[in-house]
């Protein structure tokens, strides 16, 4: 596959990835995601303490023609935002699971979403849309 | 991607890269697309003068002008343009997504003496811009261009060993021509031409800069800047519309609007505040709604977001801050003058 999928992350269906570290999550978008986006130009950031809802738009990411939306894949409250991609969207398509983060999510203890995909089922959804 | 029937490609290496390489060094488009229609015959002249905006005694065989064109009512059919072979031929170049209707709406005027006909399907259109186009182009061909001025064309040059009318024309703001051949020669001459451009630095490009280039150098996009409720005055057109050259279908509408004056004006906006400003964002000065963008984008070489919107006349000036609104938040911006980018020494 021409897009990584790195191992020890949870994924959307809607290309977002989740990095579970205690009551803390990151998210960030899929290689697949930003290479689908291509040149990002703009992230819109959501305010520290914002509530988290899964499959609601917590950020916006903009490329030179498409307006793509990045969906909370936990609920749990906005803790820190990544404010080098104000300067800096371009992150985005060098680093997507590294420097690009977006957003850290607090969860309540227990938390789980099991719609999240494990990476050998988001690599399968990805080979499916990627063929369509 | 689909458009008007075709299937286009809207990026291949990036749409950033490709607009920076059309402004810097030279990119290759198929722009296939297009429509043509051939008119010919004695009264081919009078026919296109009773249709087009502008005025056809500006042309001379060589010559391109272009035009809008209008319904009685002021609105827009199309925006075209017309490349003179001679005093009885003419050939339009068309919007694709307006094709079908440009035919209909031409044919409807057909009398004697004038002779339409739709060359689309036997015309494929490639289209060469950025400051390297002439090196490229001269490489495939003994056919002196330099003497090829801006809106001008060739109706007969040999491009390596390809029949082809090339013309002095584009839709980026850039130095570039635009080539015409038949649709069975033109997979070979895109080859001829990116393995001639190799040493120029040379990419192919899609739809996404072709709007990119266009919008930074305020280029009007029919569905965007004109439409059937869009006057090429409200346009801002005003050197394509000539009220001297006796009767056109829309002229008195157009004669009316500028006595009346004109209810909006397209204007240019630069977003001072982080954001890419998108079509259909509307624009406050304050509490008062002023007007609603009618392109938006990131503009890769001001390194900025732009756009063009139509805006209440009063409020068109240059300089004024107003506010865009993007997803319910008021973003400063600023309206400018256009083109945003013009390129250097003419």
């Amino acid at each position: 596959m021409k897009w990584e999928i790195k191992e020890g992350l949870k994924y959307a269906r809607t290309h977002e990835w989740a990095g579970f570290e205690g009551d803390l999550v990151t998210v960030g978008i899929t290689d697949y995601a930003q290479d689908m986006l291509k040149d990002v130009v703009y992230v819109e950031l959501p305010e520290i303490g914002q509530e988290a809802q899964v499959g609601e738009s917590l950020a916006v990411l903009e490329s030179v023609k498409a307006v793509s939306d990045l969906y909370a894949p936990v609920d749990g409250e906005v803790v820190e935002v990544n404010e080098a991609l104000l300067d800096q969207p371009e992150l985005v398509n060098e680093d997507p699971y590294g420097e690009a983060w977006v957003v850290r999510i607090r969860i309540d203890a227990g938390y789980e979403n099991p719609e999240l995909l494990g990476e050998d089922d988001y690599a399968a959804l990805v080979k499916e849309e990627a063929d369509r | 991607m689909e458009y008007g029937g075709w299937l286009m490609p809207v990026q291949y290496e990036g749409i950033v890269s490709e607009v920076h390489r059309t402004r810097r060094k030279v990119a290759l488009f198929d722009t296939s697309h297009m429509g043509e229609f051939l008119v010919e015959g004695p009264a081919a002249a009078d026919f296109l003068q009773g249709y087009l905006t502008n005025d056809t005694a500006k042309l001379y065989d060589g010559r391109i002008i272009y035009s809008p064109v209008c319904y009685p009512h002021g609105g827009t059919v199309d925006d075209i343009l017309v490349y003179r072979y001679g005093p009885e031929s003419y050939l339009l170049v068309v919007n694709a997504a307006n094709a079908a209707k440009d035919w209909a709406w031409f044919s409807e005027g057909v009398k004697g003496g004038v002779s339409l006909n739709d060359l689309s399907d036997e015309t494929a259109l490639l289209a060469l811009q950025g400051p390297n186009s002439e090196a490229v182009l001269s490489g495939l061909t003994r056919t002196p261009l330099e003497q090829l001025r801006y809106y001008h064309f060739l109706p007969e040059v040999e491009l390596a060993g390809i029949r082809c009318m090339v013309s002095r024309t584009g839709y980026t703001g850039e130095k570039g021509f635009e080539i015409f051949c038949d649709p069975d020669k033109a997979g070979r001459l895109w080859d001829e031409l990116m393995e001639a451009g190799r040493n120029f630095d040379l990419t192919p490009a899609g739809l996404g800069a072709r709007d990119v280039l266009r919008l930074e150098a305020s280029l009007p996009l029919y569905g965007h800047e004109l439409s059937e409720e869009i006057s090429p005055l409200e346009a801002g057109l005003f050197p394509f519309v000539s009220f001297k050259k006796g009767p056109f279908t829309g002229r008195e509408a157009l004669v009316e609007q500028k006595k009346e004056g004109l209810r909006r004006r397209l204007g240019g906006l630069v977003l001072l505040d982080r954001g890419v400003i998108r079509e259909g964002y509307r624009i406050f000065d304050g509490e008062q709604e002023i007007g609603v963008v009618s392109s938006g984008t990131f503009s890769p070489t001001l390194n900025k977001s732009i756009g063009m919107a139509f805006l209440l006349p009063e409020s068109a000036k240059p300089g004024e801050e107003v506010q865009v609104i993007i997803r319910n938040k008021p973003h400063r911006a600023q309206i400018v003058k256009t083109p945003f980018y013009r390129r250097e020494s003419q």
